[in-house]
């Protein structure tokens, strides 16, 4: 290892780790399906296109670079202890594929199940908490409401006093939540879509789209026209430019979200700690860094920008659930483009424009989604049909007052 | 920290403030459910320059201010009356 390691660091000629290939110079005549978006979302769809669909004329095309979006700003929680039937089916089948994507991907990507506790401070979380638990058990999924004696077996490191302003009184305990390498996950699937024939075009903003008699012909870049038989649209925080692009508009509001990471110590924290009052969470990376969050910003906003408000409330309720981080330094701050929807789902399928796809409204949570929704919505531009697990979360329920509501599962702690 | 001059109480640390969100037109009570639904869920979310409800929480008052929400920075304020002195309707 060391002498591998000082090899490395002396050789003279460096060659970079080249895996994605580079950006085609021109565009083919036409592609069957191209992917606006070049985060996770999008990667997974191309991959699972090629891999079990066999549609391979695919071209991505990412303005910037590769999982320069929310796919490696997020704090890369996983877990799947949601509230409502759709959401609990939907992100077990996630949780499902997480366990073997290092090996389908054939990259590490180093998902770690420890166990994930959502505290609960008032008899309202509780009753939530009782709800869910019921709704994910009758859906096969391991989540449990625990009492204090339970959570400091589980995490000794937590403060369970009751001299701070919100005791803990209970928290829903969730063995498979965990956390992933998210940048690791869009290389992988990018790596895979590649070796199958997909195009990836960074450096290459979507622009506009031809649309012809209500149908989606080709997509305008900063680079020339592709023409196209079909679109799908994985945008984040961007959803609804895009979206406005192509002419229509979604119940989404961008609202940056960000996050922060403390300098790496010896491991002492195994589980991930959400509390959904406080509107923080926090983890322990392999790195041995914190890596931490809280609620959204207040208003509407597409500037990635990082603020002291953030820091200051986060801090004073995390100082609170763990005194002794008050030594700690922080490393880096940093902000994401949030998607939200009013009842905390996504948007996913059809849209208003035909052959046109849409994989949006991922908000806060949508990083542990990633293999699922690359999974489903693969499966929804190849047949031209929503895939069963995501026929709730349509673009026209809330036409239809159908939302499906996950506010209490999904707003904080991702 | 970001200042948002409110119209009632001046230039304040904006966390003493609730958004609103852009201001929409609003129905006909009979407009139908199809409308009404796009009225309360759909959104512009648009890049650039807002008009927005802002409401001063501990005086519990609202205002019309307009932002840029490329840069956050925020335009201008007014009070409800002046807004629809400029032909603003709610
Ligand atoms: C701070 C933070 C913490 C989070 N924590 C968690 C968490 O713990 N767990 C969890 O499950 N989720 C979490 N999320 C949410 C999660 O990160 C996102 O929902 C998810 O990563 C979205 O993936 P994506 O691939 O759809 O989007 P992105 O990775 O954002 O990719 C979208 C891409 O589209 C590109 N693009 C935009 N416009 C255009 C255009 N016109 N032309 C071409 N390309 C364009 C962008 O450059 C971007 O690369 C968090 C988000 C943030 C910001």
């Amino acid at each position: 290892m060391v002498l591998s390691l000082l090899r490395y660091g002396l050789r003279r000629r460096h060659v970079p780790w080249r895996v994605i290939p580079p950006t085609p110079d021109r565009f083919k005549p036409s592609y069957d399906v191209v992917i606006v978006g070049g985060g996770g979302h999008a990667l997974a769809a191309a991959y699972y296109l090629a891999h079990r669909h066999d549609i391979t004329n695919v071209a991505v095309v990412e303005r910037g670079w590769l999982a320069g979006g929310n796919t490696a700003r997020n704090t890369a929680i996983i877990r799947s202890n949601y509230l409502t039937p759709e959401g609990v089916q939907f992100y077990d089948q996630s949780v499902r594929l997480w366990r073997t994507i290092s090996n389908d991907l054939g990259i590490n990507v180093m998902v770690s199940e420890r166990g994930h506790l959502t505290l609960a401070h008032t008899d309202a979380a509780i009753r939530t908490m009782r709800w869910r638990a019921e709704v994910n058990k009758h859906y096969g999924v391991a989540s449990e409401v625990v009492g204090p004696a339970e959570i400091a077996a589980l995490c000794p490191e937590l403060n369970l006093s009751h001299e701070v302003r919100y005791p803990v009184l209970g928290a829903l305990y969730h063995p498979p939540g965990g956390i992933a390498r998210h940048d690791a996950v869009a290389w992988g699937y990018a790596m895979g879509a590649a070796a199958r024939g997909v195009e990836i075009h960074q450096m290459t903003e979507v622009t506009g789209f031809d649309i012809d008699h209500g149908r989606v012909t080709g997509v305008r870049t900063t680079r020339g026209t592709m023409r196209t038989g079909r679109v799908l649209q994985a945008v984040a925080g961007n959803s609804s430019r895009v979206a406005a692009l192509a002419g229509f508009r979604l119940p989404i509001r961008t609202v940056p979200l960000q996050a922060c990471v403390s300098e790496p110590v010896k491991p002492f924290l195994d589980t991930v700690i959400v509390s959904g009052s406080l509107h923080v969470y926090i983890s322990q990376t392999a790195r041995g860094e914190f890596v931490m969050g809280g609620a959204t910003d207040p208003y509407a906003l597409y500037a990635q920008r990082s603020t002291l408000e953030f820091k200051e409330t986060l801090f004073s309720d995390m100082l609170e659930l763990f005194p002794q981080l008050a030594h700690m330094k922080m490393l880096r701050q940093w902000a994401g483009l949030a998607d939200m929807t009013p009842d905390f789902s996504p948007v996913m399928g059809l849209t208003p424009v035909e052959n046109y796809f849409i994989d949006s409204g991922w908000g806060t949570w949508g990083f542990k989604a990633t293999p699922v929704c690359g999974l489903t919505m693969a499966a929804t531009v190849a047949t031209g049909k929503p895939h069963a697990l995501i026929e709730g979360f349509a673009l026209d329920r809330f036409a239809r007052f159908d939302q499906i509501g996950e506010r209490g599962a999904a707003s904080v702690g991702s | 920290m970001k200042i948002m001059t409110c119209p009632l109480n001046g230039p304040r640390p904006i966390t003493e403030f609730a958004c609103g969100g852009p201001i929409k037109e609003r129905p006909a009570d009979d407009a139908g459910g199809a409308r009404w639904a796009e009225y309360v869920f759909i959104e512009d979310n648009a890049a650039g320059i807002v008009l927005e409800w802002w409401y001063h929480v501990p005086t519990a008052f609202w205002f019309v201010a307009e932002r840029d929400t490329r840069t956050d920075t925020v335009i201008r304020s007014m009070t409800v009356a002046a807004w629809k002195e400029r032909g603003g309707r709610p």
